[in-house]
């Protein structure tokens, strides 16, 4: 071994005596986590990603846990890639859609809740149209609590999985340019990027029409551009937001072909970006619209990788959150 | 605390290459022999053992390494001292092969079982076998050791600690 691997192992190991300890048992949001606890999660899920690998995509450490998917709206990837984080450390998974359950007969949040609680469960998994809601079952019950995006608030597992694939190819995001693109203001996702991506030492624009920025996008730690051409060239990574059907023809929404004139990814404006550049898109893409086919299935896409690490995080977080539970039990005797 | 040395640098590398001797008349029988070792200081005996089996002329043998956090049984609780998930590293087919597992202290047998489901996970191999640089006793498990470097009667109140030149400032084994 040369003298420099051997350095680089002995600081590798040193790093693992000094223990970073996670106390969080419930994962809400990016904002409040400190540069260490975003890095343990990243590093963690970086221990997982073997099992998705291997010929027995199953670890035990979750055996015996029950995790409760409990979705007010509607999801096929964040839902699916949570139960089959689940499944893949041996929890068992209850899945709960609003539809056609209690809640349509009017049960209220916290009592949907209580009640999953007594059957002995030990994490939810809470996707919810109302900003907020993720904390308040957190205050109710004693179980685990996983934000899966709440309003316009958060989707804590979705800009980790992010941030997880830009380090995944560029390193280390210290220094990155990072362009969100889109319609910010109605964008989780770009809440939990900003926090996540600012925190590690990232520089974030966020890119759109003045009409889908949020309100108090000054007070955000970002840089705010109406012109995409402007600073394409000058971006590391290309986060391209979905642009959401039911706000196409409202007063906000400029015309569909405004939109892609001025804010879609193309190959006329691919042309532009760095060569490396790294498209991203949290997905469902409407092709052609906001992302031209060619580019979402060309050599710079970073989607279907975002979606692998998606599972990865979500084992990752699953896991964390069991462990802090584990040990708050452990104190209360 | 009083710490007393049970190997110095000297009888580590000396207990390293009986093991490694052992390792290349008897583990080979029946299958080509590849090592794995268990975080972290498994790992690094797995790589001498490595090179020393080359020396003694097996060629390059396969050498992975193995993280058992998600298989141990006391995940429960360890809580707030778990260790850090690291990944496992095996980039070899372990079918059929004989896998010589590789740690540095044998005590309650524990990391053992969880290092066998582990790798269990990743195939079938013909055997495993069990390599340890101490075997201190104690054993909770019906677990033995195949190749063993110094057996010691440790109280239970006493650690054995392995210091290895590779990651930290010295090379021993002591009691403490």
């Amino acid at each position: 071994m040369t003298t420099k691997a051997k350095q680089g192992q002995k600081m590798k190991l040193a790093e693992t005596k000094d223990r970073f300890v996670w106390t969080r048992k419930h994962l809400l949001g990016l904002e409040d986590l400190s540069k260490q606890e975003l890095v343990h999660i990243l590093d963690t899920a970086e221990g997982f990603k073997d099992i998705s690998e291997r010929a027995i995509k199953k670890a035990p450490a979750l055996r015996g846990k029950v995790v409760v998917n409990l979705f007010f709206e509607d999801s096929t990837r964040t839902r699916n890639s949570f139960r089959l984080a689940a499944s893949r450390l041996s929890a068992d998974v209850l899945e709960f859609t609003a539809k056609g359950s209690s809640v349509s007969k009017g049960e209220t949040l916290r009592d949907t809740a209580k009640n999953l609680e007594a059957m002995g469960i030990d994490i939810i998994v809470i996707r919810h149209s109302a900003g907020g809601a993720p904390y308040l079952l957190s205050q109710c019950v004693d179980c685990c609590v996983v934000n899966a995006g709440d309003g316009f608030h958060e989707h804590p597992t979705q800009g980790l999985l992010d941030i997880f694939t830009m380090r995944e190819a560029r390193g280390d995001l210290t220094g990155m340019k990072v362009a969100i693109v889109g319609d910010i203001a109605h964008s989780r996702v770009a809440r939990s990027n900003i926090w996540g991506l600012h925190t590690l030492g990232a520089e974030v624009f966020l890119v759109g029409p003045p009409t889908l920025m949020p309100s108090g996008a000054d007070q955000l730690p970002v840089t705010v551009c109406h012109d995409f051409d402007e600073i394409i060239g000058e971006m590391d990574a290309l986060n391209m937001l979905r642009v959401q059907f039911e706000r196409i023809g409202s007063p906000t929404f400029p015309s569909v072909r405004e939109y892609s004139r001025l804010f879609a990814l193309n190959s006329e404006r691919m042309k532009r970006a760095k060569p490396d550049v790294l498209v991203m898109h949290p997905g469902p893409i409407n092709r052609g619209l906001e992302l031209e086919s060619e580019i979402a299935d060309g050599p710079n896409s970073m989607i279907l990788r975002q979606v692998t690490n998606g599972l990865t995080i979500r084992m990752a977080v699953l896991f964390l959150v069991n462990q802090a539970a584990a040990e708050k039990r452990k104190h209360e005797g | 605390m009083a710490t007393k040395v049970i190997l110095e640098s000297g009888q580590i590398s000396g207990a390293l290459e009986e093991m490694a001797g052992q390792i290349l008349s008897s583990a080979g029988e029946g299958g080509s022999v590849a090592l794995v070792g268990i975080r972290s200081r498994g790992e690094l005996l797995a790589e001498r053992l490595k090179g020393l089996l080359s020396d003694l002329g097996a060629g390059e043998v396969d050498c992975g390494t193995l993280d058992i956090t998600l298989y141990r049984d006391d995940l429960d609780q360890m809580g707030y001292q778990q260790p850090t998930v690291r990944s496992t590293e095996i980039d070899f087919d372990i079918n059929d092969r004989v896998i010589v597992l590789v740690d540095d202290v044998l005590n309650t047998g524990r990391s053992i079982r969880a290092a066998l489901d582990a790798l269990i996970d990743f195939g079938r191999p013909k055997a495993i076998r069990l390599a340890v640089l101490v075997d201190r006793g104690a054993r909770e498990l019906p677990i033995a050791a195949d190749y063993v470097g110094k057996v010691i009667e440790a109280p239970a109140d006493k650690r054995v600690q392995v210091y290895l030149s590779e990651v930290d400032d010295t090379e021993k084994v002591i009691l403490e």
